[in-house]
């Protein structure tokens, strides 16, 4: 029989704690979304020209020496060259200027729409999939009826009656255009919310609006961080088509849409450029949204998590 | 089935007669009167000229008259060509832009299909990228840049098609090439997301093990079951195509409804944009009515009882 002796129960010491010391950082949701964004090339490419984008269309305009409305007659229509890098318009306004200017536009309507779309959506949304049951149905055959409208048939016909500017436009988008969001919002509270830690998080006290602040929104802005950006390019796109029935920006201001339209009548004599830049630009950036868009969609998606 | 047709049917109802109701008012509520111009017209004609449009009865009334135009299918004459009347254009432009909508569909859809499945046997080769980079480009590229570079290049630089109207097959090229590229990069994607996601089920591999042929495989297993999501989105796909005929119409001079439409907006003709919103909102809201009813045909699992949880 063994002697039972004392240094067996010694207390251990303290290296143990390294052991369970955490070696790697620990990796939020949002970090670890970031680091597989970063990965993506292409969309890291879109981000980036999204970046020089803005602060092109917020300084651009500061660093032309020529002005956004200031009429040259003499100069119209001149091809790209040292003092105009894009070229003159008809009126013999500088192009480079322009474009910038235009790009303000652009993405202001753009970011607006998104963003007053998200706002209305997360109320909607967040509501009828919260409460659920009988005000859920009232509220989702609201929304399947105006899904039902013809989008942009709506937003001309607004657009006739309330008059173009920047701001009706930005209305008309986002009228019809917030039912998208709602969808998607209601779609992610009614499976978050009945989640384990919901639940928890009732069984403390927690009152419904911190429930909703808590709890449903930040887990599931994985896909509404995704409609968002994909919001911004289809609102470009939509002012651009408008401007290009004649419902767009008024003069002396131009966004993108309204310069194509403007140069439709000299493309066939060869004046290029006119049309080119603005059209290159609305196509690079429909093209930086969507691939970020795209990115974001498996950077956000927690099943993607390794 | 047949009762859920029925409440598809009566949700489509309700839809226009909202979009209806929803065109009157807002043309009602324009500032001033549509008759209003800059010559000067003594007051007898006037009143003759509202008489004429009913634009002298309260508003209730011209609301009740208007219902009944459009159950009627008569939206009266045009305002600024008064001897036109609003059925006269449609009848003369919606043949025109129905085929330009139906080519274009089917070019989108079939030639989406066969990138994106061609892609999705190819993945990760040099087909798969160069595929979903057109797709992308697709996507980015408005129709109507499209349209004015395919213009500029193929008609007037290299001479190859017809720069407009709507006359031979010939003219049709460039019109249905420019509409057609967005909506087909979007099915070739999603063609081809969700032909990968079948290709790797199980039943796949069965098929695969019983040694039936390659082609068969993906023609007769996966390619049916990858096509459900392109059906999905088919709707949102004819509003955008169906509004795209607008600007399409526009640049190329092609007489179809479209320019009656744009040509009504500037003109600010408001008999000709009332009947022409409300039958092209009807039109979509059948054709999504209609999509919705092959859905429910082609996929067994639809779920005809909505449930909590349902979108």
């Amino acid at each position: 029989m063994t002697q039972v002796r004392d240094e067996w129960f010694r207390p251990s010491d303290n290296s143990t704690d390294e052991k369970e010391a955490v070696v790697r950082p620990s990796l939020s949701y949002w970090k670890d979304a970031w680091r597989r964004l970063k990965q993506n090339k292409l969309a890291m490419l879109g981000l980036i020209f999204l970046a020089l984008l803005a602060v092109m269309a917020i300084f651009g305009p500061i660093f032309s020496p020529h002005s956004v409305t200031t009429q040259d007659l003499p100069n119209q229509n001149q091809p790209p060259s040292a003092t105009h890098w894009f070229g003159t318009d008809e009126a013999g306004r500088d192009v480079f200027t322009r474009t910038w200017y235009g790009a303000r536009i652009s993405l202001f309507v753009g970011l607006m729409a998104a963003l007053i779309d998200f706002v209305i959506g997360i109320v909607y949304g967040g509501i009828a999939g919260y409460k659920g049951g009988k005000i859920d149905g009232v509220m989702m055959r609201i929304i399947e009826i105006l899904y039902g409208l013809p989008y942009l048939l709506v937003v001309i016909l607004l657009l006739v009656v309330m008059g173009p500017s920047l701001w009706t436009i930005i209305l008309a988008l986002t009228i019809t255009g917030w039912v998208g969001m709602a969808r998607i919002v209601r779609g992610q509270v009614l499976q978050v919310k009945n989640y384990e830690f919901v639940t928890a998080s009732k069984s403390f006290g927690a009152k419904t609006p911190r429930i909703i602040r808590k709890n449903l929104i930040p887990n599931s802005m994985g896909p509404i961080i995704v409609q968002m950006t994909l919001t911004v390019p289809s609102a470009i796109f939509a002012e651009a088509f408008l401007s290009f029935l004649g419902l767009g920006i008024q003069a002396p201001f131009a966004s993108w849409g309204v310069m194509a339209n403007d140069a439709l009548p000299v493309i066939i004599t060869g004046d290029w450029w006119r049309l080119f830049f603005p059209a290159l630009f609305i196509s690079l950036t429909m093209f930086a949204f969507n691939v970020l868009g795209d990115g974001l969609q498996d950077a956000l998606d927690p099943k993607m998590r390794k | 089935m047949g009762k859920y047709i029925l409440k598809r049917f009566l949700m489509m109802l309700v839809t226009i007669f909202i979009i209806a109701t929803l065109t009157f008012f807002l043309m009602h509520a324009v500032p001033g009167s549509p008759l209003e111009s800059d010559r000067n017209t003594n007051e007898t004609v006037q009143a003759n000229l509202e008489r004429f449009y009913k634009l002298d009865q309260p508003l209730h009334i011209q609301y009740l008259s208007y219902m009944q135009s459009i159950v009627t299918f008569d939206f009266g004459p045009s305002i600024k060509d008064p001897n036109r009347t609003v059925n006269e254009l449609l009848a003369r432009g919606f043949p025109i832009s129905f085929e330009l909508g139906i080519i274009t569909i089917l070019v989108a859809v079939v030639s989406g299909i066969i990138l994106g499945t061609m892609a999705a046997l190819r993945h990760n080769k040099m087909i798969d990228y160069a595929a979903m980079a057109f797709a992308v480009i697709g996507i980015s590229i408005p129709n109507f840049v499209l349209a004015t570079v395919l213009i500029q290049q193929l008609a007037v630089n290299w001479n190859i098609f017809p720069p407009a109207t709507w006359t031979s097959p010939m003219h049709m090229v460039l019109p249905v090439l420019a509409l057609a590229t967005g909506p087909m990069a979007i099915i070739a994607r999603l063609t081809r997301s969700s032909m990968l996601e079948v290709l790797t089920q199980d039943y796949i591999k069965m098929a695969r093990a019983k040694g039936i042929k390659p082609m068969r495989i993906v023609l007769r297993h996966a390619l049916r079951n990858a096509l459900m999501p392109v059906v999905t989105i088919m709707g949102t796909l004819l509003a955008g195509i169906l509004t795209g005929t607008f600007v399409i119409e526009k640049i190329f001079a092609i007489p179809g409804m479209g320019k009656y439409f744009v040509d009504s907006i500037n003109n600010r003709d408001y008999p000709v944009i009332m009947g022409t919103t409300v039958f092209y909102s009807a039109f979509l809201i059948f054709m999504l009515f209609l999509v919705d009813i092959v859905y429910g045909i082609l996929d067994p699992r639809i779920k005809l009882h909505k449930k909590e949880g349902d979108v």
